[in-house]
């Protein structure tokens, strides 16, 4: 296998699935091409349209090279089209068609389960761009400003990877869905988004990097989920897709790690051990640690949201027609069919939270959620690693997952972070602490100031400690035209 | 037991509120509110006691509520309107269970129907979310649907695609009969399981109009007063539906004017109505005594009893009719209700009369009236002489018994105030292949008609003399016993409805009768069928064979 297929840069819209052949396709995509950029130009970043930025092109899709670093202004960036190598032989992996060839076509029995599977995953792409539209104006560096100018073109070629296989396999179904994708807006009250989460604003930079460490990772397991599909256009494409996916992840993580680390910074400088000190460390122009413990714990929650009802008859129909695996599919030993075996899920019964064994296919959501709140907390240990290095005494840790639910079991019910249930009058009483208050996010957005000289950082957030494409640090990554 | 009575307070599954002439009846189901155990009424999906609830709600806010012009139908829960009859309380229930809940919920839709077109009651569906299998046929009902255009909510029928069944409470019907959806197109909507929604859903006929929600609150509003505008109904003082007084016993269920007795041994229920004792002299006095007034509280406790009879005496096969009381009283209640009928309590009361016969006809139990000496069938208690599968007449004087030979009575009413669901009165349903008599008919009014006179102008199947009823009466009752059950079902459906079908007709002769039969099939109820395998995410493995 080479490990990059070249990109077809002839055409208007690079890829590797052969448009220059395939005409109809082709003609679809560039029928529906003006309406994406239209959208770019008024939902996407506000401003810096004209900008040379130091984005990375996707221009192969093999593991080695596949990303080249160049100037390019934004509404030139070259969305293309990439699907991960052809695994000759592929068979379907789970489900009750498993070791059968992958799918080349869309089964029609599952077409619209299918199409429906990418729509909810398209929605979320470009929507996420518009949640984050604003944020270019108070942008903390340069550094920063283009790693979000970043993770927008790629959620903008991620819609583009749902469009082609919308356009490709589901006829005039599919065309007019990749329409509505277009034409839905993250918190309009006419036409919103399809989940929730998607609909909430980012207000800031904080906001920002928490939603790229905890919604962008339901993004990622979402897609880790699809991958593993038997319909082998999708799971190409997913693969390939989780590689840039990776970035927004590592944007999140370090974002906060660096908020972390300047706020220790400061407190020692200052000479503050208690980070409950919240006045003082706040006049020191940092964000203190329990907001910032809040604002994990709201992301956290509305993105568990995102994983749907614990027990799901759609996940349960999905995962049996071999249409969306489980997490890492391919390195599980079970038997890939789940009629037979039983999933621990957390239920609510009688004001109590129990766990109960439910038919494991009907659990698919449930195991999920659970590899996904694994993940995070990996990373949570991370940031806990700077504070740990800093010799301040708090961890961040993730609430317990009942917390502030508004799908599923926990729906019903109000719980502090520990999972502890709570009446409502007492949750109104202690919601404040547990979430963000007016308050702490009016102070979040006081810090909230460009900082556009290249090397230069507002002051809440430490630098990191390495360049993008190892350039050095005060690197010029966006090109602000005066 | 299932207990057909309620009220307000004891409401689980929805809620009321009233503002001038609108009131909203809002679905907000409690999930762990279900009849029976073992499932869970999730996103607003309903089992026999949800709708109970909903049949109360309709019947109260068109006696209780004069000044209800318009009832707006709308969902307590966010992103779902109603997601239909619950699948695992269907996968769970008996078949005859099944068959009952959908006649029940079938026959409250169309009571919903019956009060936009005959009570200027007008039911207004306003769908924000999804309205899914039974929740559109829900929202069907109404006259006029509003979906909201969020670019979310949906209308469909999945029942074929998802579960393999039909919709089960007139969805099919009433997309071609009532909505006048293409045949075609109603095709793709019945076979597409996410449904449709915006602006197709408009062109399709499907919902009708669609309403962004910025605009949605006061889009409803504004419907719900031009629907209100078009009322004909008057009045302002609402009439208590007070409880019934019942009293249930082993064998027996009694109410003031109606007994039921159950011969189990004989697998038959005696089913007598109390003619009225008195009666008020004029409107003010029909208002005045309100549920007590004698067809009121009559009709209520009928419809009560078939319904008990329904759905907690499964083989008890076998329905007797008989009547006690006066005629002459009987005659004079219906005078009131044909004086009085444009006022819009009498109106109700007609209706309702209307409906509870209804009712007799779609009760799957062989129905023999008995006309005896003492009895008082004149007008609307003679419906059920015409109701009966058959009808048999004491002639002469009955030994020892010093009331008098039975009679029977015509009065318009018979005529015009009680369609069945093919649109015939039961009289011209039954002389459908004889107009003449029917004419004949229609000149007795008024007339005592003996056992001979009835037996002659066919009103009646036999008349028996004291030499021969107790004999005959036995044998009819024995011979009926020892039939089919399953058999009786289908020859009574098929006979007691004649001529011409309607959309109501078609729902419960076709649709229902396909359903049923779907019901029984492996493909949905066996272990591998769709309603066992819902959920689970495994496939239902169907028999191709096409039958």
């Amino acid at each position: 296998m080479t490990d990059a297929i070249e990109i077809d840069y002839d055409g208007l819209i690079p890829n590797n699935v052969g448009l220059a052949e395939d005409l109809r396709v082709r003609k679809a995509l560039e029928t529906w091409h003006p309406g994406y950029i239209d959208w770019w130009k008024s939902m996407g970043p506000e401003g810096f349209q004209n900008d040379p930025v130091y984005l990375r092109t996707a221009i192969g899709v093999g593991s080695e090279g596949w990303a080249k670093f160049g100037f390019v202004k934004m509404p030139d960036y070259r969305w293309g089209v990439l699907l991960a190598p052809k695994v000759e032989g592929r068979t379907i992996p789970f489900g009750a068609h498993k070791g059968e060839p992958a799918w080349q076509d869309v089964p029609g029995e599952y077409r619209a389960m299918l199409r429906r599977l990418l729509v909810i995953q398209g929605d979320t792409e470009p929507a996420s761009v518009e949640q984050q539209r604003h944020l270019g104006a108070t942008a903390p560096s340069l550094y920063d400003l283009r790693n979000l100018f970043q993770v927008n073109v790629e959620e903008g070629r991620h819609l583009w990877a749902m469009v082609y296989l919308l356009q490709k396999y589901f006829g005039r179904d599919g065309r007019e869905e990749a329409e509505e994708l277009l034409r839905r807006r993250s918190g309009d009250q006419d036409s919103p988004r399809m989940l929730g989460a998607f609909n909430e604003r980012t207000p800031d930079w904080l906001s920002f990097f928490m939603f790229t460490f905890f919604t962008d990772r339901d993004g990622k397991m979402q897609l880790a989920a699809l991958a593993q599909s038997g319909f082998d256009p999708l799971s190409r494409t997913c693969r390939f897709m989780l590689t840039e996916e990776a970035h927004h992840m590592f944007v999140g993580e370090t974002g906060v790690s660096r908020t972390i680390q300047r706020t220790c910074d400061a407190m020692k400088e200052a000479g503050i051990e208690d980070p409950y000190d919240i006045e003082r460390v706040r006049a020191l122009g940092v964000i203190d640690l329990p907001t910032i413990q809040k604002k994990a714990n709201l992301h956290f929650s509305l993105t568990l949201d995102l994983f749907g009802n614990e027990i799901s008859t759609n996940a349960a129909n999905a995962f049996n027609a071999g249409l969306k695996g489980r997490y890492h599919e391919d390195k599980l030993t079970d038997d890939h069919l789940l009629t037979s075996s039983v999933y621990p899920v957390l239920r609510l019964r009688d004001g109590v939270i129990v766990n109960e064994d439910v038919p494991a296919l009907s659990a698919l959501n449930m195991r999920l959620r659970d590899d996904y709140v694994e993940d995070a907390a990996a990373g949570v240990a991370r940031w806990n690693r700077v504070l740990e290095r800093a010799g301040v005494d708090f961890r961040i840790t993730l609430p317990h997952v009942a917390f502030n639910r508004h799908i599923g079991e926990f729906s019903g019910v109000r719980t502090d972070a520990t999972g502890s249930v709570l009446t409502p009058e007492v949750w109104q009483v202690r919601k404040e602490t547990m979430l963000p208050s007016v308050e702490d996010n009016l102070f979040i957005a006081s810090l909230m100031h460009a900082a556009r000289e290249p090397g230069t950082y507002a002051g809440w957030i430490a630098p990191p400690r390495q360049g993008i494409d190892n350039k050095p640090g005060d690197f010029e990554y966006v090109q602000i035209v005066r | 037991m299932i207990d057909f009575q309620t009220d307000p307070s004891r409401y689980r599954h929805w809620k009321l509120s009233f503002e001038g002439p609108i009131a909203t009846l809002t679905m907000d189901v409690d999930p762990d509110g279900g009849l029976m155990d073992g499932y869970e009424l999730k996103l607003n999906s309903y089992d026999l006691g949800v709708d109970i609830e909903l049949a109360d709600a309709v019947q109260r806010l068109r006696f209780e509520h004069p000044e209800v012009k318009t009832v707006v139908l709308r969902s307590g829960k966010e992103g779902v309107f109603c997601a239909g009859a619950n699948i695992r309380m269907l996968g769970k229930s008996t078949h005859g269970h099944k068959v009952n809940f959908c006649k029940f919920t079938n026959e409250t839709r169309l009571s919903i129907e019956d009060a936009s077109e005959n009570s200027g009651q007008t039911y207004l569906a306003a769908i924000s979310g999804t309205a899914a299998g039974g929740g559109y046929e829900l929202a069907v009902t109404a006259e006029h649907i509003m979906l909201i255009d969020d670019r979310r909510s949906t209308v469909s029928l999945p029942e074929l695609p998802l579960l393999a069944v039909l919709p089960g409470t007139g969805g099919l019907t009433r997309l071609t009969d009532k909505r006048r959806v293409r045949r075609d197109l109603a095709d793709v909507f019945c076979t597409t399981e996410e449904g449709v929604r915006g602006k197709r859903a408009v062109e399709w006929r499907l919902v009708d109009e669609v309403v962004p929600p910025s605009a949605w609150e006061a889009k409803v509003t504004e419907r719900a007063l031009e629907l209100a505008g078009r009322s004909d109904r008057v009045g302002e003082r609402g009439v208590a539906l007070t409880p019934l007084q019942r009293t249930i016993a082993d064998d027996t269920v009694s109410y003031p004017f109606v007994q039921v007795a159950i011969d189990r041994s004989g697998r038959c229920a005696a089913i007598t109505v109390r003619g009225p004792d008195e009666l008020p002299g004029d409107l003010r006095g029909i208002h005045d005594a309100g549920a007590g007034f004698w067809p009121l509280a009559m009709a209520r406790e009928l419809d009560d009893a078939l319904l008990y009879l329904r759905l907690n005496e499964p083989s008890i096969g076998l329905i007797v009719f008989r009547t006690a009381g006066d005629s002459a009283l009987v005659l004079a209640a219906d005078s009131l209700l044909e004086q009085y009928q444009t006022d819009w309590l009498v109106r109700e009361i007609r209706l309702l009369l209307k409906r509870v016969l209804k009712r007799t006809d779609m009760t799957a139990r062989s129905i023999i009236t008995l006309v005896e000496p003492g009895s008082c069938f004149a007008g609307t208690l003679a419906e059920l002489v015409f109701a009966a599968d058959r009808s048999v007449m004491f002639a002469g004087a009955k030994a020892g018994d010093n009331r008098g030979p039975a009679t029977l009575h015509l009065s318009a009413l018979n005529f015009s105030a009680y369609p069945m669901g093919n649109g015939l009165s039961r009289l011209a349903n039954r002389f459908y292949g004889e107009p003449d008599s029917l004419d004949a008919a229609a000149g007795l009014i008024g007339d005592t008609l003996g056992a001979d006179a009835a037996e002659e102008r066919g009103l009646i199947t036999f008349a028996y003399d004291d030499t021969d009823w107790d004999d005959e009466v036995r044998l009819i009752l024995e011979e009926r016993a020892s039939f089919s059950p399953d058999a009786l079902t289908g020859l009574e459906a098929n006979l007691r409805f004649v001529g011409p079908e309607t959309m109501e007709t078609r729902i419960f002769g076709r649709l229902t009768a396909w359903q049923n039969w779907i019901f029984q099939r492996p493909n949905a109820v066996g272990e591998t069928g769709s309603l066992k395998r819902y959920g689970s995410g495994i496939r239902p493995d169907f028999n191709p064979e096409r039958v």
